[in-house]
């Protein structure tokens, strides 16, 4: 079925590859993470290599890249959270290309697959847990207990901070997952309405059509909303989970 | 936005949802199909997990690799060079600036010394031509009052001398006179006190 709304999160083989039994085929998914992180980072580094001292459009376009993630870092974490700039920085690059990549047509999006995007949670998760202990020893579990909170209180509000800690990497992955897997679906379902009404119809269907058309047309612009803001989103609240790894007691 | 239109509207979504809820299920239906063949939905397909991690580990590794020892130290270090640069021009700016304010100040004053000795040499050229000027005329006019006074003595010497003649002028005459009249004799001495007489 040519426009099975799921068949776009099909992942196909290109060079089949297995070690001891376990499938590490490159894949179109491979594919489409080499060709993010080989734009992204030829990008950055290319329009750079001039180190201009007045930018050019395409320097200026890199600069501000890096702007808009240090100043989310710095108000989230503070200076002291610099030293997971390039962690922080890595990351929204890295979703927010995977996922305007997503949006030309016959594309693969790394990003609708929760394997992805939990990989990349638990990889925040882990830095932030590894560096809370390490930086704070026992006291980063301050993170757990509120200051303030009257005796009796504790154990329920330490039992609610660490289930909602541990909520964190499932919300983080889930978020960017649903919403490009739920972004393209629909998408591809209303564009592919046009096409079943001007097959079952004939004219008639071809006029009624420009309304999931138009559809299709604000859906697109939607999506590179979207696009933009769930790498805003994952990056912002990295910064955030950093801030607690760096200042546990709130 | 009319009743009518809104009841269009929430028509229209109410078909898309219908559709859109048919369409997943349908392909839910399909890829259910498919996974007789190679397996379920696809992202919760777990036989390509192992391949999806092992890429990501690896490129997004890579891409954090690069960005850590390529991308962002040179951008920083642009911004740095930028910021760096432009403070230096700025304090260059103001030092060029405490300059020229200098410079106006220093133009101002001799402008104003300059106008001031304009202003002396000025005062002391026509003092200068004043007392030339006072000096000739006193010379002009005591050379004048000299001249005056000698033609004054002269013209008393000559009216002197004329006064002088008057009365043997006035002898002469009168003996002429009366030689013709009378033509008798009569003394000079007799005439001159006669003459004498007439003039007072």
């Amino acid at each position: 079925m040519a426009n099975d709304p799921i068949s776009q999160f099909q992942i196909s083989k290109i060079l089949p590859l297995e070690v001891g039994g376990i499938d590490i085929s490159f894949t179109n998914s491979s594919l489409f993470m080499v060709a993010t992180v080989g734009v992204s980072a030829a990008f950055l580094i290319l329009t750079t290599s001039g180190r201009g001292l007045v930018p050019g459009r395409l320097q200026s376009v890199s600069e501000m890249c890096y702007e808009f993630v240090a100043d989310l870092l710095r108000e989230s974490a503070g200076s002291e959270g610099m030293k997971f700039f390039p962690l922080v920085f890595s990351l929204f690059v890295f979703i927010l290309v995977a996922n305007l990549f997503g949006m030309f047509p016959y594309f693969f999006t790394v990003t609708s697959h929760i394997i992805v995007t939990a990989a990349l949670a638990m990889l925040v998760m882990s830095v932030v847990v590894f560096y809370g202990f390490y930086k704070n020893g026992l006291g980063f579990l301050k993170l757990f207990v509120p200051s303030g909170v009257p005796g009796v209180l504790v154990p329920l509000i330490v039992l609610i901070e660490v289930m909602s800690f541990l909520s964190r990497p499932i919300s983080l992955s889930v978020r960017l997952f649903a919403n490009m897997l739920a972004g393209h679906i629909t998408l591809k379902v209303f564009a592919g309405f046009i096409i079943m009404l001007t097959g079952a119809l004939g004219v008639g269907g071809a006029i009624v059509s420009i309304l999931p058309l138009a559809f299709t047309i604000a859906l697109t612009a939607l999506e590179f909303l979207v696009s933009f803001l769930q790498a805003y989103v994952f990056a912002i609240l990295t910064c955030m989970y950093l801030n607690d790894a760096i200042h546990p007691s709130h | 936005m009319t009743a009518n239109e809104r009841g269009m509207i929430v028509r229209s979504a109410a078909a898309a949802a219908l559709a859109l809820s048919s369409c997943l299920f349908g392909g839910l239906a399909t890829a259910a199909e498919a996974a007789e063949g190679s397996g379920e939905f696809p992202p919760f397909d777990s036989s390509t997990f192992a391949s999806q991690l092992l890429w990501l580990v690896l490129t997004f590794g890579l891409f954090y690799y690069l960005m850590a020892k390529v991308a962002l130290p040179r951008i920083s270090d642009i911004l740095e060079t930028r910021s760096d640069r432009i403070a230096q021009d700025m304090d260059e700016a103001h030092r060029l600036k405490e300059e020229s304010d200098a410079a106006i100040a220093a133009y101002e004053q001799e402008l104003a010394e300059a106008r001031n000795r304009a202003h002396a040499i000025a005062q002391e050229a026509r003092d200068a031509s004043k007392a030339e000027a006072d000096a000739q005329r006193a010379t002009l006019e005591s050379e004048l009052a000299e001249k005056i006074a000698d033609a004054e003595a002269s013209i008393a010497k000559v009216r002197e001398a004329a006064m002088k003649e008057v009365g043997s002028i006035a002898e002469d005459t009168t003996s002429a006179i009366v030689s013709e009249l009378v033509g008798g004799r009569i003394t000079k001495a007799e005439i001159a006190s006669a003459v004498k007489e007439a003039r007072g």
